[in-house]
């Protein structure tokens, strides 16, 4: 098997995407929310990341095998987002330009057009530990300009809130089925890291509500190339069955 | 005591807790007798699953506090989702950790509790009533004074209990109903077995799972099934179709059907499993 993108999926690639998300993390849980970034998460810890924890989505936490390690009820698990031991990767109906996210409703809050979850944990999460977001469907419906209800605290609203919300404060990055974006960027606006090998930056913009920052020189890089020894983690023992390409569609 | 008992000891206008997270453990069988009631005007505290969409289809809501509703294997509560759109009752939404806090207040008789959650979110901007307190140690820093939740009474559901009011949880997470009980003024749990008195919890018990204390609890009561159709690990799992069902029909004819005014807990369950018979 070769490793040229005209073998490596586009949700292998968020696979990938993902999982760089938690390197040099050391002994944190990691939280995926979604499928891909769950895979992503068990590709870390199998390769370059091996002292994260994971949870199996309800009281446990688990070992590779899935079999239990430790435990972890909500409200050990809420001690351990304020402790930040932590790096989730949260989905999010709505993002914007400094990384607030909104998953509690669209439309007016008093009134809203579509209630959807609530802010759940997005306030804690943000300003206590490490928080990433996954986006399956790159879209200006997702991408906008300013969010309807701000439930993860993006870095305009942090820094606005002071020093006790930016303390712990950091948003790693943002993963979609066409791009990395980070907030490495003077004033924390979302940048274009790199776009997964397939699509072009004018892709990506076209389907972004909000003009994104470029690295320095302009050159946007691909998304790295599976290794060979990834690849048969993701294929072979992670995801056998492959559901990640469910979540994301091959192109 | 019977769920139709603890309600006549709830009043309109009261602030209810009730246990469980999502669409798991939940008091159900006690939500049931609650909309068999007249009991109204209500102010829910919960981590909201069906409990909290039931409540509000029947229209017993006037405020809710809460950091989401969710019926966990259906993500959005449609018949929450519809009582909000509809704007039919008010809404104090919190993070969950704030949720967790205002308990914890609530147990330990304080006014508030400090908690880094909620700053820079819009949980302050729609909630203009939250405070902030200064660290008057050196840090100096700025926490959400979160306000204690105190509850005028508790609802919650456990696997085990003794007539005294202890409660033992058998699946894999406490929740926090423990703590639901603890901030209440009074605390009715169901079980889905009440303990022989002569053999109580059995000698091998585990004793961490000895969830709630009989000092923080009014009455117990007995409900075999009393989750349904939330998870009550490990006696039932949750009852996937039924959920499907209630989510699924337009709410003034599921409650014709499984919540008549007339009915009990009884007929719910002969109408439950007739409805799943018609399904084979």
């Amino acid at each position: 098997m070769t490793t040229s993108a005209a073998v490596v999926s586009r949700a292998e690639y968020c696979v990938i995407a993902c999982a760089e998300a938690w390197r040099d993390n050391g002994e944190v849980l990691a939280s995926p929310m979604g499928l891909i970034p769950s895979v992503g998460a068990r590709l870390a810890k199998r390769t370059f990341s091996p002292e994260l924890m994971l949870t199996d989505g309800e009281a446990m936490l688990v070992g590779l095998d899935g079999s239990p390690e430790g435990w972890l009820p909500y409200r050990q698990h809420l001690a351990m987002v304020t402790g930040g031991d932590r790096h989730v990767m949260m989905g999010a109906s709505q993002l914007d330009r400094f990384g607030n996210q909104n998953i509690s409703c669209i439309g007016d809050w008093s009134r809203p057009d579509r209630q959807l979850l609530g802010v759940r944990g997005a306030p804690v999460n943000t300003v206590n530990n490490p928080v990433s977001y996954w986006v399956p469907k790159h879209s200006r419906r997702v991408f906008v300009e300013k969010v309807d209800m701000i439930s993860g605290v993006g870095y305009d609203s942090a820094a606005a809130a002071g020093p006790s919300a930016t303390r712990y404060h950091r948003l790693p990055r943002v993963v979609t089925n066409l791009a990395v974006l980070d907030f490495a960027t003077p004033d924390h606006s979302m940048r274009l890291a790199s776009v997964h090998p397939g699509v072009t930056v004018e892709e990506v913009r076209e389907a972004t509500g909000f003009a994104l920052a470029l690295p320095d020189g302009g050159e946007v890089p691909f998304t790295r190339e599976p290794t060979a020894a990834e690849l048969r983690l993701i294929r072979e023992v992670i995801d056998p069955k492959g559901t990640r390409e469910r979540e994301v569609r091959p192109v | 005591m019977s769920p139709d008992e603890v309600v006549t000891r709830l009043r309109s206008g009261m602030t209810i807790g009730i246990g469980g997270w999502g669409s798991r453990r939940k008091p159900m069988a006690l939500v049931r007798a609650l909309l068999r009631s007249d009991v109204t005007d209500l102010t829910v505290v919960s981590y909201g699953g069906p409990d909290v969409g039931m409540l509000a289809a029947a229209g017993r809501i006037r405020r809710l506090i809460a950091a989401f509703v969710t019926l966990d294997s259906i993500p959005l509560e449609p018949h929450f989702r519809a009582a909000r759109e509809q704007g039919t009752f008010e809404l104090t939404e919190v993070d969950e950790a704030m949720f967790m806090w205002g308990l914890h207040a609530a147990a330990n008789r304080l006014p508030f509790l400090p908690v880094r959650a909620g700053i820079g979110s819009d949980v302050m901007r729609v909630n203009p009533d939250l405070r902030t307190v200064t660290s008057p140690y050196e840090d100096g820093e700025t926490f959400v004074a979160m306000p204690a939740l105190r509850l005028d009474a508790a609802l919650v559901h456990v696997n085990r209990a003794d007539r005294a009011g202890n409660g033992q949880y058998l699946g894999p997470d406490p929740y926090f109903d423990d703590l639901f009980c603890e901030a209440a003024d009074a605390a009715y749990v169901s079980c889905e077995r009440i303990v022989d008195p002569a053999d109580g919890f059995g000698k091998d018990v585990v004793p961490q799972s000895l969830l709630v204390k009989r000092h923080a609890v009014t009455g117990v009561v007995e409900a075999p099934n009393g989750a349904h159709f939330t998870s009550c690990a490990p006696d039932h799992d949750r009852d996937e179709a039924f959920q499907k069902l209630y989510a699924t029909t337009p709410w003034p004819d599921f409650a014709a059907r499984f919540l008549p005014r007339d009915g009990d807990e009884e007929q719910y369950w002969s109408a439950v499993q007739a409805w799943h018979e018609e399904q084979k």
